[in-house]
């Protein structure tokens, strides 16, 4: 079931940031003095991984925050990214954007470089929220940016948004979290992601809620809030394909993380991206200045390595697969079909449903995909 | 040839038995300071962390009294529970004298009141001492007073001191050459020597620890174990100084090792004779028993794979704790295992946590169980130890169950809340003495059943830390017994099942169904919990499922860290044993009989 037979994915990683939000766990530094290097480091990159993948049929340029870089250091990562890879005709190629990074004019200059599909970092539509998650936007600013993307030319538009908090114990976030759903899909986007607030890692969030100042909503809550999310955008005619990733049409999922999903390779470029071929993973350091060092040298800043067991690949088929609405072959699930007692109950309890010789979770079934691994 | 004393120290638990004997050792020079450490004689890891004494040791301490004459003094140190009382009782047997010991904050509890019986049984000299005059809230009066109405005791003959402090400690010593009688016995008549205890050597096989009371022992002689009837040639003789210390004789009246090619402890028994294969005994000493265990539950390994390797970790363990019985067992829900009896709950905690921690072995312990006694219909009499034998209920036609003698002492205040707990226990016949104004020993008959599992915490619990405990096995007695089954998920799992009491029978059904509700976690999907007596459902319980445990985002292809926790998470679970659909943790199977403590 390894998709070999798809084309992999490229990915950037942008680690760059103008100011930390509180709840993000991604590489990221604010000290936009290192672009330059970071960038002349990457080039080095890209050209020693040249014409190691072959062709590409996803670009994906992430952060960190892409869209504060300036016009001519999009334009030389462009450059170098074309100069040493080999993209599909039909390529998808996303950058994510900040709402008050960018104007009209920066619209026209991602088109002219080829990207064509943007991946917008909404957030929230309400101002307490996003105070709230330490954004530098404003509502309004996203408001003004989604009215222009379109015209621009954008007929691709992902929004990332974040529910699961409490930013004002005397609103219910319920309430809050609807608004922010209705206003951004008058703006018809073809591709939501909508991600729990989660508290991880390193930040500031993970900390509070170490110390009991800060607490995910209770478990109903929770799981009223994903249900709504679910029925709500499905009511609307988005297809749930992911945990968190909602797409207009089968059309306008997204190819580029779907390769994380189903094992297709993808070479990721940048302190801390991850690539992965023919069962093999590895990962370049966090760091930026440690990232940067190593390239001059003309080394790789690959800081680890894992060759994955056959055991270890069918894990991963199994909770990738059951993380999204494709579901697993029922054989990874069980060596005679129909002879587990687990996947009976989990059948009868709605928890995935068959479909042909694939088990996939419903929405239901989604809420639990960090447990259902474990039962096989 | 210096003179002989031959001393055990008893004491309530926490009353500085170890702490004592370290300064005696301390004081007698046999270790520097440097090599000194709490708790010398203790000398398992399990020994230390808890506090407690599990197998007896003996130390000979040099020592020049003041009038100039020199000594070796044989401190014999004894298990401090219940469960070991036979080896105790062996302990004293190889005595003259002991000092008891009161703790002149904590006062005489239950077990100083057990041990002196036991002392006087023996006929030992008694010298009372009271320890821990250092602590601020010592009362040394009311101990003194105590001495004398709970004991019996001259207080006058008490000696004060404090072993921490090492206050006392010159007029201890003194005490014990003055007041204990030196052992009598003759080296010339034929030998007569008793085993007290034994313990394993990986190179010298096992250490027998032995009080010599008539004749004399040397390399070479061909020993004759009385009981067991085995000869054995002996390789070496000598004195336990912490360090062994070969002799060339052990005279009567001495206690220290022998060691003679006896593969494994299995080979003694505590309590034997041992004489010379030429020149027996004409008998051997009184006291022998054979220990029988009284608690039983089966060991499980957690994945089904382990069970040779748990075969022979309990192999291995048996070398140095004989009084370990076992033979194999099955169980529908758990698969192969064995079915174990202990001395008491203490040595079945004790056996668990060193399986687990010194042969590593992932293992469950079903709830524990008493061996009950069914007459049936035919006139046949079954003893049963386990619930999975229990037999057809149209077959029975009597039921018996041990008893204790329980003996509890508290202060007066907690009369009321001892006695609640008592009668919910089945406690009977209590009998009242008052030893002091404002404290009570109570003394009644319980089945052992109620008081296996989690009596004496229950008794802590509810005074406070005040109430002391011990007991004696009394007897069997008719009772209406049931079998309690537990069904989860409407399959029954054997290894969940209790015998009780019919009276009791729902009360129990009840706790179980809501500790397992406590003790397995949440699944995906419902789990219910059920009792039943027969096919008659008594109680239930159900844990609802989970109905979101969704968190870790799987973005940016950093797939490896979801996959390792993932890895984590499936080698926890494989600890837990899965009947039917459900993971049931490890712990569930003993926690089921331990009351909630509100």
């Amino acid at each position: 079931m390894s998709d070999s037979r798809q084309l992999p994915g490229l990915y950037v990683h942008v680690p760059f940031c103008l100011s930390k939000c509180p709840y993000c766990d991604f590489t990221s530094i604010t000290a936009p003095e290192l672009i330059p290097a970071w960038l002349g480091a990457l080039e080095k990159e890209c050209r020693l991984r040249s014409g190691t993948f072959g062709l590409f049929d996803s670009l994906y340029v992430g952060g960190g925050t892409p869209s504060i870089l300036q016009d001519r250091h999009l334009d030389r990562l462009v450059t170098a990214l074309h100069r040493y890879f080999q993209f599909e005709d039909r390529s998808e190629v996303t950058i994510e954007v900040n709402p008050d990074d960018v104007c009209e004019n920066r619209l026209e200059l991602l088109l002219k470089l080829g990207f064509n599909r943007i991946s917008l970092g909404v957030q929230s539509m309400q101002e307490s929220e996003l105070h709230f998650l330490g954004r530098r936007h404003t509502a309004e600013q996203t408001l003004r940016l989604l009215d222009t993307v379109r015209s621009a030319g954008f007929d691709r538009m992902s929004l990332d948004l974040i529910y699961g908090f409490s930013a004002d114990p005397a609103v219910p976030h319920r309430i809050l979290w609807e608004k922010t759903l209705e206003r951004v899909l008058r703006f018809e986007p073809d591709h939501l992601s909508c991600y729990m607030m989660t508290f991880e890692g390193d930040t500031p969030f993970k900390k509070l809620f170490s110390e009991g100042k800060l607490a995910p909503p209770p478990e109903e809550e929770g799981e009223g809030l994903f249900l709504f999310t679910s029925e709500l955008l499905e009511e609307h005619g988005f297809l749930h394909y992911e945990i968190s990733n909602f797409a207009r049409s089968p059309d306008t999922v997204c190819r580029h993380n779907q390769k994380y999903w189903d094992h297709t390779p993808y070479l990721g470029l940048g302190p801390s991206a991850h690539s992965f071929r023919d069962g093999a993973r590895w990962w370049n350091t966090r760091s930026v200045p440690h990232y940067c060092e190593t390239l001059e040298r003309g080394s790789l800043p690959v800081e680890g390595f894992e060759n994955l067991t056959e055991e270890q690949l069918q894990l991963e088929r199994l909770f990738l697969g059951l993380r999204t609405r494709r579901g697993v072959d029922e054989s990874l699930l069980v060596q005679r079909p129909g002879a587990s007692p687990v996947l009976l109950k989990l059948l009868a309890s709605g928890i995935v449903e068959r479909r042909g010789s694939r088990i996939a979770p419903t929405r239901k079934g989604f809420l639990l995909a960090d447990g259902l691994p474990l039962l096989f | 040839m210096p003179s002989i004393r031959n001393f055990s120290i008893i004491a309530h638990i926490d009353h500085g038995k170890s702490t004592l004997a370290d300064r005696l050792i301390q004081y007698a020079g046999l270790v520097s300071d440097r090599q000194f450490r709490d708790q010398m004689l203790d000398t398992m890891d399990i020994e230390r962390e808890r506090g407690i004494t599990i197998k007896s040791q003996s130390v000979t301490l040099p020592y020049r009294s003041t009038a100039g004459e020199d000594y070796e003094l044989n401190l014999i140190d004894t298990p401090g529970h219940v469960d070991f009382s036979y080896e105790v009782s062996r302990a004293l047997a190889s005595c003259e004298g002991v000092l008891l010991l009161v703790d002149a904050s904590q006062g005489v509890e239950a077990q100083t009141v057990a041990n002196l019986y036991a002392a006087m049984e023996h006929d030992l000299t008694i010298i009372p001492v009271i320890n821990k005059i250092d602590l601020p809230s010592a009362d040394i009066e009311l101990a003194k007073e105590q001495i004398e109405t709970e004991l019996g005791l001259n207080s006058d003959d008490a000696l004060l001191c404090s072993a921490k402090e090492g206050i006392g400690i010159q007029e201890l010593l003194e005490a014990i050459v003055e007041r204990i009688p030196p052992p009598r016995g003759s080296s010339d008549l034929p030998l007569s020597a008793l085993i007290f205890d034994a313990h394993y050597d990986a190179f010298r096989g096992t250490i027998v620890s032995c009080r010599i009371f008539d004749g004399t022992l040397r390399p070479g002689d061909v020993i004759r174990l009385m009981y067991n009837d085995a000869t054995y040639k002996v390789e070496e003789i000598g004195l336990f100084r912490i360090v062994r210390e070969p002799r060339k004789e052990l005279v009567a009246g001495s206690v220290g090792y022998l060691i003679a090619g006896i593969k494994t402890i299995g080979d003694i028994r505590v309590g034997d004779t041992v004489t010379l294969d030429e020149h027996p005994a004409p008998s051997p000493l009184p006291g022998f028993k054979e220990v029988k265990p009284v608690v039983f539950s089966s060991i499980y390994p957690i994945s089904s794979d382990e069970y040779q390797s748990l075969s022979d970790a309990l192999e291995k363990y048996k070398l140095n704790d004989a009084s370990l019985v076992y033979q194999k067992d099955s169980s529908a829900a758990l698969g192969q295992g064995f079915r174990c009896g202990f001395l008491g709950l203490l040595h079945l905690e004790i056996v668990q946590e060193r399986l687990e921690r010194e042969f590593d072995q992932a293992i469950i312990m079903t709830v524990p169980s008493v061996l009950y006694d069914f007459t049936l219909k035919d006139g046949t009499t079954l003893m049963v130890d386990n619930p999975t034998y229990y037999p057809d209920v149209l077959e029975i036609e009597r039921c018996f169950e041990p008893f204790i003698k329980a003996s509890i002492l508290i202060p007066e205040r907690y009369m009321g809340a001892v006695m609640k707990l008592c009668m919910e226990r089945r406690g009977a016949e209590s009998k009242f003495h008052y030893p002091t104004p404002g404290r009570i020993e109570m003394t009644l008959e319980m089945p052992l059943a109620e008081v296996v599992f989690d009596f004496y915490d229950r008794l802590k619990t509810v005074t406070q830390g005040y109430g002391s405990f011990d007991y004696e096995l009394s007897g069997y007695r008719e009772s209406d017994l049931v079998k309690l089954d537990i069904l989860v998920n409407g399959e029954k799992v054997d290894a969940l099942s209790l015998i009780v009491h019919r009276l009791r029978a729902r009360e129990w059904g009840v706790q179980v169904c809501d500790r397992l509700k406590e003790e397995i976690p949440r699944h995906q999907f419902k789990i219910a919990i059920q009792g039943a007596i027969g096919g008659k459902i008594i109680s239930r319980s159900t844990i609802s499922p989970f109905r979101k445990d969704v968190t870790a985002k799987c973005y940016g292809g950093d797939i490896t860290r979801k996959r390792k926790l993932l890895e984590k998470q499936k080698k926890g679970k494989a600890r837990m044993k899965v009947v039917g659909m459900v993971t049931i943790p490890q712990t569930a199977f003993v926690a089921v009989l331990k009351t909630k403590n509100e």
